[in-house]
């Protein structure tokens, strides 16, 4: 189960926002996409998830094309964007919020198992389940952003900038729960992020963009390890 | 269009009316008071061009605005014994008046309120001249302007006189739209209405703008009220109705939301449709029911297609946002 | 003190009718953003639909159902044919917020003609088996009949499944999500254009329930219901066009004004009076008595 772009160009207006990229993600791999402010990071996320059209090019997931297809359609088949912002629906309850998560399956004895699962994963929630979403602290929106990802059973997960706006201590704690959940699970993971060290510590790999368009990718460690590339995008 | 200068226009507009006068000498009375009809639309459908089309307010009321207008030029008339011309100045006025209040309360509202104030105000206005017997209640107050003036001479008809009223003040207001519009008071309205935080930032105070093409509208509405009200030789609640309203909004639409000259355009579609429909109805060898209700179906289904394909009207929409 | 009571009663009646038009316009308003002036189109097409039930069935009861379901249909057909098209057209243009408008109104307009052409403008009766006429309780008859019962026992039941249905169930969830956050909703898996056509089928039917029960108070005509319009409008604005329980309450708020100015003022300045309330509504409380922010944008 890869995930395949190919040649992909997604148009932005009048501007090429992500520009005949190429590169394939195996089954399991955490893959971290790092670059500046603009480089197209979340437009190439949005694209894949079905928000954007694709002006050019291919991309496949299990083998099938995915180009064209709606949203709601691709969290049937497994592909689940947490976009960036923390994205929970602030007039809705935190139990609500998650059972979104889980609306549209019909094993509702494996929805539940997975709920669990999630609130085992960020405790925090479970103190706060009959409360509005809007009276939850930043690390806990994204907490619950990514709880309802789980109970979607994702086999494909993609996070957007999971860490934008949070503590350092925050940001620690979810970047071990996006790693500890991905071992358990084996599920593939696509984590777009500026903070590009946390990220590679816990990514196999990277792969950096800039204005659209790849620029290196690697094993996590060359990347961290080319001075050129550390100093351009890792700031040390 | 955009660039003439208003001598320019006032020229064309001398010409247009010249034609006018002469082809109305042509025609039979029924399309004389057809014409005057489509004159009579055409202002009213300006005032919602000038107040949707350029400041971005909708309104659902424009025929109560339009009331205003006419009883205001009917009273002065049998009140004050106003000479007609000077009447319709008063129902302009009077018109102006209650836009100026209507428009500092709709100044704040946004779309779909602003949309069921004014449908509240459709439907309320008009059952008010049952209220005040000066407004002589659910028959109304029939007017009567006199025939032509004796200098025009010969067989003037009362019908074509009105329609030569009818065309020249509808001459003269969009000549005068045509100006102010082209000035820096219609692109202020221009920026209100596709961004209003952008023009607020840019240094236009939205509120006046707003007010002011409010204020503006309801006077040409009011204007168009009285000469209705000429041409009818009546104000009654039953000549106002929300279907009146509804039919005017319909024609800016058809004219094309933003387009001045379209408001003729939409007016002789307007005043068409039930010619045409009337013949279609009785080539179906439709009833009374069908007969009376078929403008109203190809009216709702005219709108319907006109919004849906052509939202910014028959000019195919040259800027997108 | 009874003339009190009496006019209690009545504003019940008539606000629980409110209260379901005031529901239908909000139900819209919450899946798409969309102020549907063509409710009392719809509601009434629907009616007439229950009416021809009612002659061939010979059973009120039976004929509701054959409202309701007319009702729902309609909404979802407007809503899937015309809006949804239009809202991807309109995407983005100068006129994205006035087209619906429009369009709503452009559908108002065809249903009620389209219902004069094939019923005729001339009143009709729509009987139940109810009777009009107040209960008597000795030697009084109170203003409040049988029929009204069934308006305000009616429009309970109608709010009591709705609620419910919001409340509890999935359905529910995704169109409140779909009505709040619509990407979110749609990378939750939520079918966000179906879960709105349900939602506008729902206001269909809220819409067929009104007409179906207040008409037998009054007479069958093509524009009968279009001042329900104006105060479904009106109470939803007072209740904020966000809230269900807004609408519900704004209805029902209304209904008592009206029934007061009408026994204590007079019956000729009640449309004034409506355009007077809403006026008063927005400039105090834009966003309604239930709503939260400032919901008065679009």
């Amino acid at each position: 189960m890869t995930l395949q772009l190919s040649a992909v160009k997604v148009a932005h207006g009048a501007i090429t926002a992500i520009d005949d990229l190429s590169f394939t993600i195996n089954e399991g791999e955490l893959v971290t996409i790092i670059g500046s402010n603009g480089a197209g990071k979340t437009t190439l996320l949005r694209a894949i998830s079905g928000l954007l059209p694709v002006a050019h090019g291919s991309m496949s997931w299990q083998g099938k094309s995915i180009v064209g297809k709606r949203p709601e359609d691709l969290v049937r088949k497994g592909i689940v964007h947490v976009s960036e912002g923390k994205a929970v629906i602030p007039e809705l309850t935190v139990s609500e919020n998650l059972q979104l998560g889980g609306i549209w399956r019909k094993d509702r004895a494996d929805v539940a198992a997975a709920t669990k699962m999630a609130l085992d994963l960020f405790p925090r929630l479970s103190e706060r389940m009959s409360q509005g979403a809007d009276t939850l602290s930043g690390g806990e929106r994204q907490m619950l952003a990514i709880s309802r990802a789980i109970v979607a059973r994702p086999q494909l997960l993609l996070l957007d900038e999971p860490s934008l706006g949070l503590a350092p201590l925050v940001i620690d704690q979810i970047f071990a729960a996006i790693d500890s959940l991905r071992r358990n699970l084996g599920i593939t993971v696509v984590l777009v992020e500026q903070n590009a060290l946390s990220a590679l510590r816990i990514a196999d790999r990277g792969i950096i963009i800039n204005l659209g368009k790849l620029v290196a990718s690697g094993p996590s460690a060359d990347l961290m390890n080319d001075p050129a590339l550390r100093s351009a995008y890792l700031g040390y | 269009m955009k660039h003439k200068s208003p001598l320019q226009r006032l020229a064309l507009s001398f010409v247009l009316g010249a034609l006018l006068l002469f082809a109305s000498g042509h025609i039979d009375e029924l399309r004389a008071y057809q014409g005057a009809q489509a004159a009579i639309f055409a202002i009213a459908i300006a005032s919602i061009v000038l107040l949707t089309g350029y400041s971005g307010q909708i309104s659902l009321g424009h025929g109560a605005l339009m009331a205003i207008g006419g009883y205001a030029s009917v009273i002065a008339q049998l009140h004050w014994h106003l000479p007609y011309p000077l009447a319709f100045i008063v129902g302009t006025a009077i018109g102006a008046l209650a836009g100026f209040i209507l428009g500092i309360t709709a100044a704040r509202l946004r779309g779909p309120y602003l949309a069921g104030t004014t449908l509240a105000l459709a439907v309320g206005l008009p059952s008010l001249a049952n209220q005040f017997k000066i407004l002589g209640g659910e028959q109304g107050i029939t007017v009567d302007v006199g025939t032509a003036p004796t200098w025009i001479g010969k067989e003037f008809s009362q019908y074509r006189w009105f329609f030569w009223v009818a065309v020249t003040v509808a001459l003269a207001v969009f000549w005068l739209l045509r100006n102010l519009l082209s000035t820096r008071y219609g692109r202020r309205w221009r920026a209100v209405r596709s961004n209003p935080t952008a023009a607020a930032l840019s240094g236009i105070d939205v509120g006046r703008a707003k007010v002011l093409a409010f204020t503006l509208s309801s006077a040409v509405a009011g204007l168009a009220g009285s000469l209705f009200a000429m041409l009818l030789g009546l104000v009654a609640p039953l000549v106002f109705t929300l279907t009146l309203s509804f039919t005017l909004v319909t024609g800016a639409v058809l004219a094309g939301v933003s387009n001045l000259g379209g408001s003729i355009v939409g007016a002789v579609v307007l005043v068409a449709i039930p010619e045409l429909s009337g013949s279609i109805a009785s080539r179906l060898g439709g009833s009374e029911k069908v007969t009376s209700n078929l403008p109203g179906v190809i009216t709702g289904v005219l709108l319907i297609l006109t919004v849906l394909f052509a939202p910014n009207g028959p000019k195919l929409p040259h800027r997108k946002r | 003190m009874a003339i009190f009571f009496n006019t209690i009663l009545i504003g019940l009646s008539s606000g629980a009718i409110y209260s379901l038009m005031s529901l239908a316009l909000v139900l819209v308003w919450r899946s798409t953003r969309v102020v549907n002036f063509a409710v009392a189109g719809q509601a009434i097409l629907s009616t007439y639909l229950g009416y021809e039930a009612m002659n061939r069935l010979h059973n009120y009861w039976l004929s509701l159902p054959v409202a309701v379901i007319a009702g729902a249909l309609i909404s979802a057909l407007v809503e899937a044919l015309v809006m949804r098209p239009l809202a991807k057209r309109t995407k983005g243009t100068p006129v994205e917020a006035i087209a619906p408008v429009i369009a709503t109104l452009g559908v108002l307009g065809l249903i009620r003609s389209l219902a004069g052409m094939i019923w005729g403008n001339t009143f009709l009766q729509y009987t139940s088996p109810l009777s009009s006429k107040g209960f008597t309780i000795g030697h009084t008859t109170i203003p409040f009949s049988p029929q009204n019962a069934a308006i305000v026992i009616g429009s309970v039941v109608v709010l009591t499944i709705f609620a419910a249905i919001f409340k509890f169930t999935r359905l529910g969830l995704s169109l409140r999500a779909a009505s709040f956050q619509p990407e979110i909703s749609r990378l939750s898996g939520v079918r966000v254009d179906r879960v709105r056509t349900i939602g506008w089928a729902f206001a269909g039917a809220a819409g067929a329930v009104a007409g179906a029960l207040v008409t037998p108070t009054m007479f069958l005509s093509p524009n009968s219901l279009d001042l329900l319009l104006v105060t479904g409008f009106v109470a939803a604005v007072i209740g904020g066009l966000e809230s269900l329980i807004g609408a519900v309450v704004g209805g029902l708020v209304l209904g008592l004004g009206f029934a007061f100015i009408l026994q204590y003022i007079g019956s000729s300045i009640i449309f004034s009076a409506a355009f007077l309330i809403l006026i008063a509504v927005l400039l105090i409380r834009p966003q309604g008595f239930f709503g939260a922010r400032s919901s008065r944008e679009a």
